[in-house]
């Protein structure tokens, strides 16, 4: 009996081995294991065995039988496996092949220059304030020393609409009314970006353009901070290579008044075709607030100094992006404001 | 202005070692910002010759021979000038000389050796206005002392240095010379040198026979001097070349005196002739489209706000800007009435804009010190006695109302160093004002500063810190952050998130012109308004604020459509304006614009129409909060640049903030879409806070309901109404399919809904949901009597 199960051992294993895929192997497993399998019979034939023989082919089957049911999980697994790995491979992509695109649509560059100055500013506790466009000859010049038949009314060409009412030349008109809205007279600290006109239209100038104006009034602000502030700025916008140089000039609204020019964007200092071989180029107006400003507007200026600057953004956005005509920036070209579809790069600034 | 450096260097000594670059850099560093720094002749390799021999060219009726002396050789050079002639002294340009129209070579001229140029002044570069008639039909002829072998450009002053200035609106004693001198004796510490005023008068008293009548307040001072007997002639060569240097063309000896002493002292001048003038003047504003024939042969219609110089009957000159024809200086002119005034720099200002701008005007506008007015006229003597032989008349005729004394200014050093944030010595202070030439006294910590009448802009202590920083140098402070109490900054946060929803929708940002043309102003909106209109518009298809921004979306699409690019879908946030009544108002609006395809790549692009538009608006709606609250209306009284068919109005609370709908062929033939939203207006609408919802732990009940109604019957009634009929369990609505065909009848459509019903208590039954629909069923066919479809 020992030589009979030893061959239907021999034999099953024989067939797990040749069995092709998870039906033959499920063939051979009801062939020997099953109700009606060979090695079932075997059991079943052990009443003629001697009863001190029956424990040992008894356990002599059982062994057969785990090993057979080993093998033949083992094998079907390897089927199952084999199996999945060809479907897997039926699946096979071309990764290559081009992307579903997903929308993405893009922002304006001088959208993106006045975001950048807005962070920038309310990190250090500013107020990005707002004014009208449509504005009042009272607002855009008279509060601002700038009285009727002034000789620099004449540096700014004005689209007026009525002798009163005229398209802001300059966000500077803002200062007027950030100072009289603050009733309690308390210090201020704002910028406002936004739009401004005159009457000029070539390559470098368009009628309509964009500026951020700056005014600071506190107890003893002074020129040093005006400068350290505007270091901070131009540093963020144009490198921390940038430096700055004051030169004295004349506005109406501040005393002293200064220009700011910056280490020139194109050359860094060195000299080209953009500065006039200066290395620097004039980006900035400011000075500290007039004290006819301050007293017009209700600024006691035996109390309050402060400082306030202006600058045209439509520059900084030519320069950060290589825009060479300022047309450009109002043209909408598709294919222009299409380029603009990414995250900024912004310089980073020890200060 | 245009500094001559030898005109300068009368008044004032530049150190050796300043050329003029370095001269325009420092005073730019002081706030004399300069735009070119050039010499008048621009030449090389010229020298003085005279001619020792001048033949006719054998071949040419014109061409002459000449044998031209220039010190240590003979030089044979062919001319073709009609002025050369033997012993003329010459402008020789020897070969290798770089003149503006080239380099002049060794050459060979129809047989003749020729050895270099004699040139005219053309030649050399001078500018065409300063060209004599001599200097145009020749070249140029030096007076016999010219020394042969040396610079001709040198003997005849050209060569000067000239830097042009762009000077600040309030520094108008810089248009002078002396003033110029006093700026920069201030950075190389050099004292102005005097200006020579002395002359000797004769004969009776001006007074006794002439008079003037100043009857406006618009003239503050008025002085006149008389001359009698002056020569009139050719100036004598360095009044000419500074004037040139200046810009100004060279006339005559007493004409130029004018403009020289204008030069000098910054103060205009006018020289009347005084037997065409009479013996009074009268100073009075002009009356209304009163005539006058000007210097330039130009006759004038004048308004009440022009300043007229007059005789008893006619005006004979507009005060301050130019002077009258009749009483012009001319060849035969022998007595002078010299004019030296001061005239109101915003009415001069108001008439030189009107009328001309002249070098008078000029520094009219920017205001005169009246030390000037007299330094002027006893300078205008001075040279005139010494250039044109003139007697002077005793006496001056004066009418003066104008203040003469320094501006006292007091002011401390911690004035100075509070507002500059430096620190600075009370010493170099006071060592900057000296260099200015101001004079000054200590009082305790108080220094009084005496600041002379030509600095007309300074008056307050402010002005005085200007010139400290200025002069001690602005480089030298070292910049620091304001101290201040710290607080958060604010933004308008709302409008970024506009945008970035827009972007992230797949829209382009632009940035569009506010001014638009007057028709289009008035164009995509029913909304009872005026449109803004510039008093003076540089173009008139740029004449008019926008109301709507559909006009300058809608010229962008145009713009990119003559470009063949078909697919656009942008954006913008920005202003619209209008007059209401008596107030102007400006509204902050959102505007787009689709067209062509939008969406996802290759293989899923669909087209633009208004469902996809609309899908755009909801987003942005439901982001900023309005879910449930907006609606799309359908009204009849639709701008007629819309599709009448394919347009509605976006409503928020029952109120109207917005349109949306296809642009009417009549604009686009593509088919374009638009959205315009009231930002102001729909911003204004208050919403709720986000806050979370318990979610239900029982699951949710999916039904669909399909049933044929009339085609007019919208979409949204049917789902408004299958909403209310049923109870609180039905949570969501939505339709999936619209269907259409002959089988279900004629003007019938298939309607296709799915709704969803929720209980956050219990799991519904069966039957509760059964029950729901019957009563959903019923209620809709009522109303609109839908029918199941089967």
């Amino acid at each position: 009996m020992k030589e009979q199960i030893e061959s239907i051992k021999e034999n099953a294993l024989k067939k797990i081995s040749d069995a092709k895929d998870i039906k033959s192997l499920n063939e051979v497993k009801i062939e020997f294991l099953g109700k009606k399998g060979e090695l079932t019979s075997v059991l079943r034939g052990m009443g003629t065995l001697l009863p001190e023989e029956r424990p040992i082919i008894g356990a002599l089957v059982n062994e057969v039988r785990n090993l057979l049911e080993w093998e033949i999980s083992k094998a079907e697994t390897n089927f199952k496996e084999k199996e999945l790995q060809e479907k897997l491979e039926r699946e096979k992509i071309d990764i290559t092949i081009p992307s579903t695109k997903i929308i993405r649509g893009s922002k304006h560059p001088l959208n993106r220059i006045i975001e950048e100055v807005e962070d920038l500013f309310v990190s250090m506790g500013y107020d990005v304030v707002q004014g009208p466009e449509l504005e009042t000859d009272e607002y855009c010049f008279e509060r601002l020393n700038l009285p009727k038949g002034h000789p620099a009314r004449d540096m700014q060409d004005s689209f007026y609409i009525t002798t009163e009412y005229l398209l802001r030349t300059q966000t500077s008109a803002v200062q007027a009314r950030v100072m009289l809205e603050n009733e309690e007279k308390r210090p201020i600290r704002v910028i406002c970006p936004g739009k401004v006109y005159r009457r000029d239209d070539d390559a470098t100038h368009s009628h309509q353009f964009a500026q951020v104006e700056g005014l600071v009034i506190d107890k003893n602000i002074s020129l040093a901070d005006l400068k350290g502030t505007l270091e901070v700025f131009m540093k963020k916008m144009l490198g921390q290579n940038t430096n700055i140089r004051f030169r004295p000039s004349y506005f109406p609204f501040t005393e002293p008044s200064y220009e700011v020019d910056v280490t020139c964007f194109k050359c860094g200092g060195k000299g080209c075709n953009l500065c006039k071989q200066t290395g620097w180029i004039e980006v900035l107006g400011s000075g500290m607030v007039h004290p006819n400003v301050l007293k017009m507007n209700g600024y006691d200026p035996e109390k309050y100094t402060g400082f306030a600057f202006g600058t045209g953004l439509d520059r900084l956005a030519m320069f950060k992006y290589g825009i060479t005509d300022i047309r450009t920036l109002y043209t909408n070209d598709i294919r222009f404001l299409k380029q603009f579809d990414r995250k900024d790069e912004e310089y980073e600034i020890k200060y | 202005m245009r500094l001559s450096i030898n005109f300068v260097k009368d008044y004032v000594d530049i150190p050796e070692n300043i050329d003029e670059k370095q001269l325009a850099e420092d005073m730019t560093k002081i706030g004399n910002e300069y735009d070119l720094a050039e010499r008048l002749i621009n030449v090389t390799n010229v020298i003085i010759g005279e001619v020792k021999k001048c033949e006719m060219h054998p071949d040419s009726d014109h061409l002459h021979v000449c044998k031209v002396d220039i010190g240590n050789e003979i030089l044979n050079i062919v001319c073709g000038a009609p002025n050369v002639r033997e012993g003329l002294k010459v402008i020789v340009a020897l070969p290798g000389a770089i003149l503006p129209g080239g380099v002049i070579k060794r050459s060979v001229i129809r047989g003749v050796e020729s050895n270099g140029m004699l040139c005219s002044m053309a030649e050399l570069g001078l500018e065409n206005k300063f060209l004599t008639e001599a200097d145009k039909n020749g070249i140029h002829e030096l007076p016999a002392n010219a020394p042969i072998g040396e610079d001709p450009i040198k003997f005849m002053g050209l060569d000067d240095e000239i830097i042009d200035f762009e000077l600040t609106a309030n520094r108008g004693d810089l248009l002078s010379i002396l003033g110029m001198a006093y700026e920069i004796g201030a950075i190389y510490d050099k004292p102005v040198k005097n200006i020579d005023l002395s002359y000797e008068a004769k004969g009776e008293d001006i007074n006794s026979n002439f008079k003037v009548d100043i009857q406006t307040p618009n003239c503050s001072i008025f002085l006149a001097k008389k001359v009698t007997n002056v020569t009139i002639k050719e100036s004598p060569d360095f009044i000419k070349t500074r004037l040139m240097a200046s810009g100004i063309r060279p006339i005559n000896n007493v004409v130029d005196i004018s403009n020289y002493v204008m030069l000098e002292t910054g103060q205009p001048l006018h020289f009347y002739d005084s037997d065409r003038l009479g013996n009074k003047i009268i100073v009075r504003m002009a009356q209304e489209k009163e005539k006058l024939t000007t210097l330039d042969g130009q006759e004038r219609e004048l308004s009440k706000d022009d300043i007229v110089i007059a005789d008893d009957k006619n005006a004979v000159g507009l005060a301050g800007v130019m002077g009258g024809l009749t009483t012009e200086i001319e060849e035969d002119t022998k007595n002078i009435i010299i004019e030296s005034a001061i005239f109101d720099a915003v009415k001069i200002r108001m008439t030189a804009k009107k009328i001309l701008r002249s070098e008078a005007s000029l520094r009219f506008e920017k205001g005169i010190d009246p030390n000037r007015t007299y330094m002027a006229i006893e300078r205008a003597c001075n040279l005139l006695e010494k250039y044109a032989d003139a007697n002077i008349v005793t006496g001056i005729v004066k009418y003066d109302t104008t203040k003469k004394e320094n501006k006292k200014i007091n002011i401390t050093k911690n004035n100075i160093t509070d507002l500059l944030g430096i620190e600075i010595f009370t010493e170099e202070i006071l060592d900057v004002f000296r260099k200015l030439g101001f004079t000054y006294s200590l009082n305790g910590d108080i220094i009084e500063v005496n600041v002379p009448t030509r600095r007309l802009d300074i008056s307050i202590k402010e002005d005085l810190i200007e010139e400290v920083g200025r002069i001690f140098g602005v480089d030298n402070i070292k910049g620091k952050l304001p101290v201040l109490s710290s607080r958060p900054g604010s933004y308008d946060k709302v409008t970024r998130q506009i945008r970035n929803k827009m972007i992230s929708l797949g829209l382009n940002e632009t940035l569009s012109y506010v001014l638009v043309n007057d028709k289009e102003a008035t164009m995509y909106s029913t909304d009872e308004y005026e449109i803004v209109k510039l008093l003076d518009p540089m173009t008139e298809e740029r004449n008019t604020l926008r109301y709507s921004m559909i006009p300058s979306m809608v010229k962008i699409y145009e713009y990119n459509k003559a470009r063949t690019l078909k697919d656009i879908a942008i954006f913008e946030i920005g202003k619209g304006f209008s007059k209401q009544g008596e107030t102007y108002k400006e509204e902050t609006k959102l505007c787009a614009l689709m067209t062509g395809e939008y969406g996802l790549g290759i293989n899923s692009k669909i087209q633009v129409d208004f469902y996809v538009v609309k899908g755009i608006a909801e987003e942005l709606l439901n982001y900023l909060g309005y879910e449930n609250r907006y609606s799309f209306v359908v009204k009849e009284n639709l701008p007629k640049e819309f599709h009448p068919y394919q347009t509605a109005y976006i409503s928020v609370n029952n109120d109207i903030v917005g349109i949306i709908g296809r642009l009417h062929p009549n604009i686009s033939k593509d088919a374009t879409f638009v959205m315009e939203i009231n930002l102001d207006k729909l911003l204004a609408k208050k919403v709720g806070k986000m806050k979370f919802k318990e979610i239900s732990k029982f699951p949710s009940v999916k039904k669909d309901l399909a049933v044929i109604v009339d085609k007019q019957i919208t979409a949204e009634e049917l789902a408004v109404a299958i909403k209310k009929a049923g109870s609180s369990l039905l949570t969501k609505v939505e339709l999936f399919d619209i269907y259409t065909d002959s089988s279900i009848g004629e003007n019938k459509k298939s309607l296709a809904y799915s709704l969803t019903f929720e209980n956050s208590k219990k799991t519904l039954t069966d039957e509760e949901i059964n029950k729901e629909m019957e009563k959903i069923i019923e209620i809709v066919n009522k109303k609109f009597g839908a029918q199941l479809r089967g």
